[in-house]
């Protein structure tokens, strides 16, 4: 559906994404993560054709963005970070401006309308203007006008960016909703929406893209070691040096009083000996759980460290 | 062709829907309305005058004294009044973000620039013709020729309309609509007296000047004559306007 090769682009002398390549196949939901100006935005404005490329090929549906705009932006809905609204404008007549301007033939420019109205929920709020809504009512506002025209393809940038986590969870609703019918990138920097929503993470930093996996795959082949929570009732001294003690433990740290992070050896079956020693001196075991790498973890992992080599690496695991 | 008055529909729909329209078009009424009444007023005392005079009469008539005066105001009034219209056609949709809903979409460029320019030159064209209660009531009460009125308001659209092609322009080039508004003011002030320059330079030279004058191409249609050559002015000086327009609305997209 969407394939992009080497691409780039320019701002001036600065590189805002440096030769990035990846694939989008129909009915996936990818989700773009990155630091503020990791080149998310950049990329998505060159797929919805409203930038051109310095250099490489992006293909959408088959056509390319430079020669055949007009046709991927047909089949294309892009939600900008900041929703284009007009503020001016009631939220019908707005939708029917998108609807037209998207080429909705005029039959069915009503149809459209109602149909996005209804999907997502602004029913109640179809004669008000814009510029009086709430930012979650805006954001809804924003989302409607991008699948106005029913399109395959929906870029969302930052959807849920400056909501309330009300507003959160029901713009992810209504973006897993979607995901069944479309094919879905959507960017943001808050990483449990990620988890949620997509199926693969394109891990995008300083212009280069530094990770492309499934969230599974990811955690993964990161961790090289397991961890888990020991919490107990009892707290005595000398837990700390007893539990470090044991074989194939790396690390062991005191949380609180009576909490510790073990860190041990991928596979090795620490947590029987944990048990077993926790039963024996009577410590009282309240929780004994593991701890996945979380996606925070991750993306701190793979911008700010240096990758080793063998590590996931542009395009690996895939 | 459609899509172009798709984006002029919904410009249209902001100017009527908004103060600016309203605001823009009283103070035009206004000010014109009364230099119109000056000049009347001036015309009505000379007429009393030439009734006591034999001979003085001679020469006046409303066309001349009342209707083409005021024209010539009108056209310096809308040269102050339009780029308050045209500041925001892109300099808005940049601030606010909405032009990227504009480039996302299955449209020309040239589409929306040219739906922009509609859009500007109907609200310009409503103006207008609001103000031509101000002749109408010298229909009533008195006998100018209608050929040379109809005439001058064609020259004054069409002058409306470089300044129009000028106003989009500048508004293409910033997000910030007073800066638009400035530079668009700026070069149809310019362009009304580049003629000026014609004095000091060589014969050839003053000749190139003068004909660039937004000015000079008015005079004909005021008396009533329709030159061809003044309405091929005009229309190209608007499509070089829209085409400078789309240059570089193009060209950012590639910065």
């Amino acid at each position: 559906m969407i394939e992009v090769e080497n691409l780039t682009k320019f701002y001036g002398p600065r590189p805002a994404i440096k030769g990035i390549s990846f694939q989008v196949n129909k009915g996936e939901v990818v989700g773009f993560l990155g630091p503020n100006g990791a080149g998310k935005t950049t990329t998505m404005n060159i797929l919805c054709c409203i930038i051109p490329a310095s250099s490489g090929s992006a293909k959408v549906c088959g056509y390319d963005v430079f020669d055949e705009s007009l046709e991927i932006r047909k089949r294309i809905g892009y939600l900008p970070e900041t929703p284009p609204l007009y503020p001016d404008m009631t939220v019908t007549s707005y939708l029917r401006f998108a609807a037209e301007i998207r080429q909705v033939s005029s039959n069915k420019v009503r149809a459209s309308v109602d149909r996005v109205l209804e999907k997502c929920t602004l029913k109640e709020v179809r004669q008000r203007i814009i510029g009086r809504l709430s930012k979650g009512f805006q954001q809804r506002v924003g989302l409607a006008q991008a699948m106005i025209h029913d399109p395959e393809i929906l870029i969302l940038d930052e959807p849920t960016i400056g909501l309330d986590p009300i507003q959160i969870i029901e713009i992810r609703k209504l973006i897993q909703d979607l995901a069944s019918s479309h094919t879905i990138i959507l960017s943001s920097h808050i990483l449990p929406e990620i988890t949620q929503i997509c199926k693969r993470v394109i891990i995008l930093n300083d212009g280069e893209i530094a990770a492309v996996d499934s969230l599974e795959g990811l955690t993964s082949s990161l961790n090289k070691s397991e961890r888990f929570i020991l919490k107990v009732r009892n707290s005595e001294n000398g837990i700390q040096d007893k539990l470090g003690a044991l074989d194939n433990v790396i690390s062991v740290k005191a949380e609180k009083d009576n909490e510790f992070l073990i860190e041990c050896e991928m596979n090795s079956h620490v947590q029987d000996q944990v048990a077993r020693m926790a039963l024996e001196n009577s410590w009282g075991i309240e929780e004994l759980k593991i701890v996945s790498m979380t996606l925070e973890e991750i993306f701190l992992h793979l911008t700010l460290e240096e990758n080793e080599p063998g590590k996931v690496k542009n395009g690996a695991g895939v | 062709m459609r899509n172009a008055w798709v984006v002029a529909k919904r410009d249209l729909g902001s100017y009527f829907n908004s103060p600016v329209f309203y605001v823009v078009t009283t103070v035009f009424l206004m000010i014109y309305s009364f230099i119109f009444f000056q000049i009347l007023t001036f015309f009505s005392f000379q007429s009393v005058q030439a009734g006591q005079f034999r001979g003085m009469n001679v020469g006046l008539n409303l066309n001349d004294m009342v209707i083409e005066p005021s024209f010539h105001n009108m056209a310096v009034t809308l040269l102050l009044i339009i780029p308050a219209l045209t500041m925001r056609s892109f300099a808005d949709e940049k601030k606010s973000k909405t032009y990227a809903l504009l480039l996302s979409s299955p449209i020309d460029l040239k589409e929306i620039i040219f739906g922009k320019f509609l859009a500007c030159m109907t609200v310009v064209t409503v103006m207008v013709l609001l103000s031509s209660y101000n002749v109408g009531f010298l229909l009533i009460l008195g006998e100018p020729e209608i050929g040379p009125i109809v005439t001058s308001y064609l020259g004054i659209l069409l002058m409306s309309g470089c300044y129009v092609g000028i106003g989009v322009f500048a508004s293409s080039l910033t997000d910030n609509q007073i800066i638009a508004a400035v530079i668009a003011f700026g070069m149809s002030l310019f362009m009304w007296i580049i003629g000026w320059a014609a004095q000091a330079a060589s014969a050839e030279m003053g000749e190139l000047l003068h004909y660039l004058s937004l000015v000079d191409h008015m005079q004909r249609f005021l008396k009533g004559i329709v030159d061809t050559s003044d309405v091929v002015y005009y229309l190209s000086f608007i499509l070089f306007f829209l085409f400078l327009t789309h240059r570089v609305l193009d060209s950012e997209r590639w910065r």
